[in-house]
């Protein structure tokens, strides 16, 4: 099914070949009340690293929670909008959002291991996925471990508890599940932020490899992550987008008064 | 300036103590009596337990031979108990806890299931006696007592199991999903996974309980005598807890032996259980993860 969206004279596939997802006119509401969003507007472009910065409870999980329908497990008490991922928009209730979830992946702030082996972990998603082909799974596996920079510290010890890993590799092991699916899309809630600096350096150099063959949505942990990493950065206050531009001019030349103050260090 | 008043002051120190030396009573005068009954039965019963006794159908108007019949029946009365209420009981657990949404539906049935532990099981017994042995035909039987005592330990097993279910972490079930898990994969290869030791020890001490009472079986399984074993789940049997109770209440002349030998087996039987279930969630939690 390709939906189309008719504009003044024309008929566009939303999102264009340019772009992996287009959110228009997204709003919603938590039944907590806790946590809303207004009104975005945001394109995110193919095979590079967008950063959703702001202060915390301003709605930046939220946002990347809407992209792959995870805010399916909340209470949402209002939603409207759309999210157009692959010419579909994922919000009708007929999106099969598992197939979405294997599309678009997430990595969470803490890292949270499956309470089974290393090797479990990764083929967990494939199994589920109904992948039987032992040896497709094992070339996944190493190619997705390889590109968390983890293969190396675990490639002999593969049947050991996931547990028993330290905090940081936890943490790349998490990327590296969410690689073997093969995923087009992966989402990073704050990824680094219970890790020690060396860890984050490493999770943060697999995310420049990455970005080559992924479209990658990062909430950063710190305005400072979100300067090195970003291609391009959306500032998000209190639900609202305030403004998107290229990551080396928002955090230089930022347009909104909003941004600059926040950029700067004023709030937040 | 006043001065400062020292770290832990002498009285309160003296407080404290006094307030552990309390709780300390307080948990003597529960064990204390516990401890007492189980060793006062298992000396005065040791003498009675043999070979004999322990194969033997009883002899003499119950005064001699064993008590083979009575501890079969217990037997098959736990496991046809178990095999009736723990896949209705997980089952129901796994709905309550993980499907159900939180409405007045559910509170209510959650609240009727927390009532159903407190009926008093004489009530279940007469309830099985109307349902299983004359409405349904079972007659007085191993079926229609395990029916009832199912019914009786159901609630047991719901609210462990729900318990146990809901102590797995969120976030497994979070990742779960967003690894492209469906909500039934993510039960049956996550959560049941993690939270059978919990399940585990509902079930032994539901049926545990179920393996004492007597009231239940009274009119719905239970003989009075039974010189052979049962043959099929249609026959009447003898049970532990009724056995005991008929030789120490109904029968004149019985020697005092076999009545604490009896209580001693029984004894046996129903902590042996126990201590399984402290067995299962010991090591389940030392193999834990989380």
């Amino acid at each position: 099914m390709v939906a189309v969206v008719e504009t003044a004279n024309q008929t566009t596939r939303l999102p264009d070949e340019r772009h992996a997802l287009a959110i228009r006119g997204l709003s919603l509401v938590y039944s907590d009340g806790k946590e809303s969003l207004r009104e975005i507007e945001l394109d995110i472009p193919v095979h590079a690293i967008t950063v959703l910065f702001g202060p915390a409870g301003g709605g930046k999980s939220t946002l990347l929670r809407s992209l792959n329908r995870l805010n399916d497990l909340t209470d949402v008490r209002h939603r409207s909008g759309q999210v157009w991922f692959d010419g579909q928009d994922i919000l009708q209730p007929a999106t099969d959002v598992i197939a979405l979830r294997r599309r678009v992946g997430m990595v969470f702030a803490r890292p949270v291991v499956l309470p089974m082996t290393i090797r479990g972990n990764m083929t967990y998603g494939l199994e589920l996925a109904g992948e039987r082909d032992h040896k497709h799974m094992a070339m996944l596996l190493e190619r997705s471990l390889r590109a968390a920079a983890l293969w190396d510290e675990v490639k002999d010890r593969l049947d050991d508890p996931a547990i028993s890993l330290s905090g940081g590799q936890q943490q790349r092991l998490c990327l590296a599940r969410v690689l073997a699916l093969e995923p087009e899309v992966i989402l990073l809630d704050e990824p680094t932020s219970g890790l020690d600096p060396l860890s984050t350096g490493k999770v943060e150099a697999s995310l420049h490899e990455l970005k080559s063959r992924y479209t990658i949505v990062l909430v950063p942990h710190s305005i400072q992550q979100a300067a090195r990493m970003a291609d391009y950065a959306a500032f998000v206050l209190d639900g609202q987008l305030i403004e998107v531009a290229p990551g080396k001019e928002i955090f230089t030349r930022p347009r909104d008064r909003r941004t600059q103050d926040y950029v700067e260090g004023r709030f937040g | 300036m006043a001065a400062s008043p020292p770290i832990l002051s002498r009285r309160r120190y003296q407080i404290q103590r006094a307030g552990f030396a309390a709780l300390l009573m307080a948990t003597l005068v529960t064990v204390v009596p516990i401890i007492l009954i189980a060793a006062l039965i298992l000396w005065r019963g040791a003498p009675a337990i043999s070979w004999e006794f322990l194969t033997q159908p009883p002899r003499q108007g119950m005064r001699e031979g064993g008590i083979l019949p009575a501890i079969l029946g217990t037997l098959w009365l736990t496991l046809g108990t178990g095999v009736l209420a723990v896949p209705f009981g997980v089952a129901a657990a796994i709905y309550l806890a993980e499907y159900a949404p939180e409405s007045r539906w559910t509170r209510t049935i959650r609240v009727a299931i927390i009532s159903l532990a407190g009926i008093p099981s004489v009530v279940y017994g007469l309830f099985g006696l109307g349902l299983f042995v004359l409405f349904l035909g079972f007659g007085t039987s191993i079926l229609a007592g395990s029916f009832t005592l199912a019914i009786m330990t159901l609630p047991v097993i719901i609210s462990t199991a729900e318990e146990a279910l809901r102590s797995v972490p969120q976030s497994f079930r979070v990742v779960s999903i967003s690894l492209g898990g469906t909500q039934w994969q993510t039960i049956r290869r996550i959560v049941l996974p993690e939270a059978l030791p919990g399940i585990l020890t509902g079930v032994i001490l539901g049926l545990e309980r179920a393996a004492g009472e007597t009231a239940p079986i009274l009119f719905t399984a239970a003989a009075f005598f039974l010189p052979r074993l049962p043959t099929s789940p249609l026959d009447a049997t003898m049970a532990l807890p009724y056995h005991l109770f008929v030789i120490s209440t109904q029968v004149p002349g019985m020697p005092i032996r076999l009545q604490y030998g009896t209580a001693a087996v029984l004894l046996v039987f129903v902590l042996g259980m126990n201590i399984l279930a402290t067995v299962v969630r010991s090591r389940a939690r030392a193999r834990r993860q989380w």
